[in-house]
């Protein structure tokens, strides 16, 4: 008797999205394992953070079902929640393209914005808080400790009380990944977060997201158009062509499908062989 | 050892910079004396005067050569002492720097604390006679609105051009509540700035999807919505006559007033004086205007405040990270109504008398000139910016006349070309790890609506 598949924590059926007449996703299906690293990759344009802004719900999708389950079973359609929801309610995190850190704030803040509903519940709303309740003085000190931990582990606790607009890009990059894991997530979802780093700045962001998935039993989804991290640390694939799925596997399978070569090189399926020819001689 | 070669080093180069400095500002100085010259010798080395038979020439050479003498000096010494003084960006170390902003927010913090003694014996002083009073209750009337249109502009970011209606609201609230049904002060107070509080939330609702530009324009129609209903609604507001007879504020039922039955100077056996209710009047904004920041400070530090700040800096990350993007912006304009309206209680029972022309969109404007000078989101800066164009407008332009608004203007425009995020542009953080830092303006959005 074989084992049973683990159930998959995000499924993707027959998603798509138009906007007036331009289809940016046509009929996506895809399901992302529990604590599998899931890369989405594809050429400029594939429609990779549309469908990043479906799931975080930004975009309303125009068709279609995606569907998070979590450890004791209970499942969100998250096409059907408000964006807010889907991080308090879901727990789904998500990182943007261009950092979008709250630049004014000092790095501790940023992470304790991200433990707002916690820190407004323990406050009963503010009522509590500004009245200096020692239940809520109790929860912004453990909020402190998490921040604290998440500071240590991207390694920016020295930087702590600086604002996050004056750390280098690097250190955006990860403060941002901290932030989104302050909302104690189940699922992150970053996007492209080894643009514009350097190769040694890449390998430590390899090392930090393998330590989230292991250590934090995360499951993570990436965008990513730097092949070394994509190829490093995922345990599975899913190419993105013109809104439509091209592929899907394990990094292995990928790297050698004629069509994911074909559409990164922007030729026929058939002269795929030529073309390798070409670029080998 | 290598740090006094080093220093040797530097020493050298300065002096060989120097006087290499010193021939190019010579010559600088030289050719603008040269273009002096040739300015000088058709505009001021003739004169020519009336003689008995016809004009004549007269030459005035000393005058001409002495134009050019003050234009070599003078551009020799700006080339060699202003222009050319050590740059103060490339000598800021970060220590300096870290320095000079601990510096910064102590004296922000003992300069608040200051103020608040200063405001406390104010009325104690001997200068402090009733023309003074009066000014300090309007000068603290808007260091009150100010603290509470900072909620919204400073810490939400949302650009509000129509704070004036909620103190319209607060204001009419009272009147109507004190003169109709009789309630008394305390009772009314806190009605009208509930009330306020709620037109805050009725106009929150439909610019929730409006930003920047389009948020201001249509809080700016809100606030003239308001006072044209004040305006026109004659059977419940009395119109354009406004509203008369609105009671005074008492001392746990004692009244001021020269004689009755139960009076302020009869019960503390004082010699009545008309100074007395001033006295209280200033005692009860300042007692207002204080809870206003306590309240402000206090929110700052809650998960609600910090909420308003990220909102400000990013709305698109909030959502992101779970935060109720509507109830945030909803509180932020209910908080900053609720100020207005208490404010707007205190404005009708000073006056006794209000009508629809205490309300006109300058008011608004005036208190969103005395938030942004101020430095958005900074208590202390609106606080010194009201002091000065409220007071110093009241104290020391008066006797221009006409002329007022065109230097207030002027003041303004300045200011902002000087200190162009306001008198006090760092932002205090509101929670600390290790060390509390203060954050210059230019890294701190001001929000888009």
């Amino acid at each position: 008797m074989s084992m049973a598949e683990p159930s998959p924590i995000l499924r993707v059926d027959h998603l798509t999205m138009r906007f007036g007449g331009l289809v940016a996703i046509n009929d996506l299906s895809f399901a992302a394992k529990v604590g599998d690293i899931t890369a989405l990759i594809g050429p400029n344009g594939a429609g990779k953070t549309t469908v990043f802004n479906c799931f975080t719900g930004f975009y309303k999708p125009t068709e279609g079902m995606i569907t998070l389950a979590h450890d004791n079973g209970h499942t969100f359609l998250l096409e059907r929640l408000d964006d807010y929801h889907i991080s308090s309610q879901a727990r789904v995190a998500r990182t943007f393209q261009n950092i979008r850190l709250f630049s004014g704030m000092t790095a501790l803040e940023n992470l304790l914005v991200a433990q707002h509903g916690p820190l407004m519940r323990s406050s009963s709303y503010t009522i509590g808080g500004i009245f200096g309740l020692s239940s809520y003085v109790t929860a912004e000190n453990a909020a402190i400790d998490f921040a604290s931990y998440w500071l240590e582990k991207v390694g920016l606790i020295d930087r702590a009380d600086d604002a996050a607009g004056d750390l280098p890009y690097g250190a955006q990059r990860r403060l941002e990944i901290a932030r989104a894991m302050c909302t104690r997530p189940v699922l992150l979802c970053l996007d492209e977060p080894a643009a514009g780093l350097n190769p040694r700045e890449s390998q430590e962001l390899n090392q930090l997201l393998l330590n989230i998935r292991d250590e934090e039993g995360l499951s993570i989804l990436l965008i990513e158009h730097d092949m070394g991290v994509v190829m490093g640390i995922s345990d599975h694939i899913v190419v993105l062509d013109y809104g439509e799925k091209i592929a899907d596997g394990n990094p292995e399978e990928v790297r050698n499908d004629p069509n994911v070569i074909a559409a990164y090189l922007g030729v026929e399926e058939e002269q795929v062989d030529d073309v390798e020819k070409e670029i080998a001689s | 050892m290598t740090d006094a070669v080093a220093s040797n080093k530097d020493g050298a180069a300065t002096k060989v910079a120097t006087s290499r400095d010193f021939a190019a500002a010579f010559k600088d100085a030289a050719i603008s004396a040269g273009i002096a010259l040739l300015l000088s010798v058709p505009l001021l080395s003739y004169k020519t005067v009336q003689k008995v038979v016809g004009l004549s020439l007269e030459d005035r050479w000393p005058l001409a050569l002495g134009a050019v003498g003050i234009v070599f000096v003078g551009r020799l010494a700006l080339n060699l002492f202003w222009w050319n003084r050590p740059q103060r960006v490339a000598s800021a170390t970060p220590e300096a720097l870290k320095r000079a902003t601990s510096y910064l927010t102590g004296v922000g913090k003992w300069l608040g604390v200051g103020l608040v003694v200063f405001a406390i014996i104010f009325p104690f002083l001997p200068f402090a006679d009733r023309r003074m009073l009066d000014l300090a209750i309007l000068v603290l009337t808007y260091v009150m609105l100010g603290w509470g249109l900072n909620i919204v502009v400073g810490l939400a970011g949302l650009l509000d051009l129509g704070y004036v209606a909620f103190y319209a609201v607060g204001a009419y609230s009272f009147a109507l509540l004190a003169t109709n049904l009789e309630l008394g002060f305390w009772i009314s107070l806190p009605l009208a700035g509930l009330l306020a509080a709620f037109w805050g939330l009725i106009l929150g609702f439909p610019v929730l999807r409006l930003r920047g530009d389009y948020l201001a324009i249509v809080t700016l129609a809100f606030g003239e919505i308001i006072r044209i209903v004040l305006l026109n609604w004659y059977s419940f507001t009395n119109g354009p006559d406004g509203i008369s007879g609105i009671p005074k504020p008492t001392l746990f039922g004692l009244e001021f007033k020269r004689s009755g039955d139960n009076t302020f100077a009869d019960f503390f056996g004082l010699e009545y004086s008309t100074l007395h209710r001033f006295i209280y009047l200033y005692f009860i904004i300042l007692i207002l205007a204080l809870i206003t920041n306590y309240v402000t400070i206090r929110l700052r530090r809650l998960p609600i405040g910090r909420a308003w700040e990220a909102l400000r800096e990013d709305e698109i990350a909030c959502r992101s990270l779970g935060i109720n993007i509507t109830n945030t912006k909803l509180t932020a304009f209910a908080m900053g109504a609720m100020f207005g309206g208490f404010a707007g209680s205190f404005f009708a029972t000073r006056q006794g008398f209000i009508s629809p022309e205490s309300f006109t969109f300058l008011e608004s404007a005036i208190i969103l000139a005395i938030v942004v000078l101020g430095g958005m989101g900074s208590q202390v800066g609106v606080a010194i910016a009201a002091v000065v164009l409220i007071g110093g407008g009241e104290l020391f332009f008066r006797e221009f006349d006409q002329y007022r608004m065109l230097i207030f203007g002027l003041a303004m425009v300045m200011i902002m070309v000087w200190r162009p995020r306001g008198l006090i542009a760092t932002r205090t953080p509101s929670i600390v790890l290790k060390e509390r830092r203060a954050i210059t303006g230019n890294l701190v959005a001001e929000g888009h609506g």
